[in-house]
């Protein structure tokens, strides 16, 4: 590894517009992405997330918008020449070459000639011997860091997942470019590896100090390892901000819904004109104007409490089942109007049989009926 | 259920054995009738078994008094030149047509495929003319210009392209390579076993062809094996089968011993599996 490395670069879009014929992936995505950050694009398959990393990766250019990546506008340049280097979802390593031939090849394409890679013909390069030498002692040292020396002299086939994994990284690393892409890179590795992975990536993100662009659809993924989360839908950025604001406040429904495992409860609400929300037998009230109408409440299944049978201000709830996760419960409950709730309580004494669901307004989340987030603090009014 | 497995083993081994016969008879017909003594050939009494083993005479007379050597040097020139022609151009357009987006992709493959339909002997009357015309006749040249494109080697290859993985090719992409190098140092190493079956196609079918050769060649400088072969039949030694079947058996060898030694190659070509 090369002890000067470079100053990460950050990344600018601005406006970016991608069309396949009469369908539009990316609808206009403005983002900047600041240098050594780990950035997550996460959203449901078919959101345009993989499309705008390959946009960035120069592999689909644009229709509409700019890409600047450091302080240069990248948008003409073919993607060798972007200074980016990305991780794919099936590893993409070269299948006959062996690991230190997969890793060494970026630095072969940048520093032999094509006379001094061509067979026989390179045989009269003086140099060459020389620069093979520099390249396979950074490969080794890439190697090192990655755990992966001894597997040098194997060729793709003969690892395993996650070994495939950490080669397809290597060939990143080597190149020490300006941003790490990755193209959902762990969704082919089964789920205990996955969790180890996730740690190592971000220890690695840390130890680089390098800007990731990271892309899944694990909404898991994102909430561990990102400094920032994009959340995307339909070709465009529904939210973008730390993983606890997508958790804490989150701008709309798609997003409350998405982030959160398992996901956000919503009961149906009605808004009065005089403040007052009614759900399921209980009046809320909101401290703020709020226009009438339908609207949704949100719930995280841990703002829901255990409470004694016909607790006032209380949702009666039958259960439906109760998974044990060790140290707590998740109640899978039905209301009286028909909507599932999910609570997680600790697992600190036996689930009764009857019970009801307290509610923490503090913790509520409120959107309109176009889905939107209303700003506003909600009170219970609890019946004397 | 144990017995009636036996039973449908034995039956279709002795199936394939029979079809193993049918093949096999004109080849070992061949290589008994060229160890055979003259006498025998034609003789009244028949023996499976040769009584006495003229091989030697034979062989001396196929290699020593006819064209043969000179047309199995000529063969295999063809044969090479026209192999190593096909593959520098059929692999780059077979990639092109499998892996790259351009204008008028369908339509062009379209002309492959409509070029698979195409008998040598359709062109073979303005290809002989525009030889002649260009001065061109009983050369080389003459011999393999007409197969230096293949449309069977253009499909087949594209086919196999088909199945390789597109991230790979991203990943080359960004590490620096073109596509030409892309051609040639990833996707045709793994297209390994589908060359190698094409090359036995194209070299059987080249080797054994007398088609072409028939209508270009005049000389016996230029003759190939098949050629050499007819006229080592016309000449003096007409009614000598014995040599004659020496050098069939001769010109059939390399293909033989080129397949056994390819086998595994080409029946993993023909059947098509991806790379990985």
């Amino acid at each position: 590894m090369p002890t000067n490395r470079r100053p990460p670069a950050g990344i600018t879009l601005r406006g970016i517009v991608k069309r396949y014929g009469p369908a539009t992936v990316l609808d206009g995505i403005d983002l900047d992405i600041a240098p050594g950050e780990f950035l997550t694009l996460v959203g449901p398959s078919g959101c345009g997330k993989s499309t705008l990393l390959r946009t960035i990766a120069g592999f689909e250019p644009q229709d509409e918008g700019q890409v600047r990546i450091g302080d240069r506008v990248v948008d003409r340049l073919p993607p060798a020449e972007r200074d980016v280097a990305m991780v794919f979802q099936s590893y993409a390593l070269y299948p006959h070459m062996t690991v230190a031939g997969n890793i060494a090849t970026p630095l072969e394409m940048r520093r032999l000639s094509l006379a001094e890679r061509l067979p026989l013909l390179r045989l009269a390069s003086p140099r060459r011997p020389r620069i093979r030498r520099e390249i396979m002692a950074e490969v080794e040292a890439v190697a090192r860091q990655l755990d992966i020396l001894p597997l040098l002299a194997r060729k793709p086939a003969q690892l395993s997942g996650g070994q495939r994994q950490r080669v397809a990284l290597g060939r990143a690393m080597v190149r020490d470019p300006a941003a790490f892409l990755m193209d959902e890179p762990l969704s082919n590795l089964d789920a205990r590896l996955r969790v180890q992975m996730r740690t190592e990536l971000a220890e690695l993100h840390k130890r680089l100090g390098a800007t990731f662009v990271y892309v899944t659809h694990d909404q898991v993924e994102a909430m561990t390892m990102s400094d920032r989360v994009a959340l995307m839908e339909a070709g465009r950025i529904l939210q973008l901000g730390t993983p606890a604001a997508l958790y804490d406040t989150p701008a709309s429904i798609s997003v409350a819904r998405f982030i959160g495992s398992p996901p956000i409860n919503l009961l149906p609400a009605e808004a009065r004109a005089d403040g007052a929300i009614m759900t399921e037998g209980l009046r809320l009230h909101a401290h703020g104007a709020l226009p009438a109408g339908r609207v949704t409440l949100g719930l995280r299944p841990e703002a829901l409490e255990l409470a004694p049978p016909e607790t006032p201000g209380t949702l009666p709830v039958s259960l439906r089942r109760a998974e044990n996760l060790g140290a707590e419960w998740l109640l899978h409950a039905v209301t009286p109007g028909g909507t599932d709730l999910v609570a997680r309580v600790p697992a600190t004494a036996p689930v009764p049989e009857r019970f009801s669901l307290a509610i923490d307004p503090a913790r509520l989340h409120l959107f309109g009926a176009d889905g939107q987030r209303l700003v506003t603090r909600l009170g219970l009014r609890v019946p004397a | 259920m144990r017995r009636r497995g036996l039973l449908g083993a034995l039956l279709s081994h002795a199936v394939l054995l029979a079809g193993a016969v049918l093949m096999a008879a004109p080849f070992l017909w061949m290589l008994l009738t060229s160890i055979r003594p003259p006498e025998e050939v034609f003789g009244t009494v028949f023996n499976l078994i040769p009584t006495r083993f003229a091989g030697y005479e034979n062989y001396r007379v196929a290699l020593v008094e006819s064209n043969l050597p000179r047309a199995l040097l000529n063969g295999a020139i063809v044969c090479l030149g026209i192999l190593a022609v096909q593959l520098l151009f059929a692999i780059p357009s077979a990639y092109a047509l499998a892996k790259l987006k351009f204008r008028g992709r369908e339509w062009l493959f379209g002309l492959v495929l409509f070029g698979l339909c195409v008998p040598i002997q359709v062109p073979a009357l303005p290809l002989y003319l525009g030889l002649a015309q260009a001065g061109l006749l009983d050369s080389f040249f003459a011999l393999m210009a007409p197969f230096f494109l293949t449309v069977f080697g253009m499909f087949l290859f594209r086919q196999f392209f088909r199945s390789y993985p597109d991230e790979v090719l991203d990943a080359a992409r960004l590490d620096g390579m073109g596509e030409f190098e892309i051609v040639w140092r990833l996707a045709a190493p793994a297209a390994l076993p589908a060359i190698a079956a094409f090359s036995i196609f194209s070299i059987v079918a080249h080797w054994n062809d007398l088609y072409w050769p028939l209508i270009v060649v005049t000389s016996a400088e230029r003759s190939v094996p098949s050629l050499a072969i007819l006229a080592f039949r016309d000449s003096e030694t007409g009614g000598n089968y014995g040599a004659l079947m020496a050098a069939a058996a001769i010109t059939t060898a390399p293909l033989i011993i080129g397949f056994f030694a390819a086998r595994r190659a080409f029946l993993r070509g023909i059947t098509m599996t991806g790379p990985r």
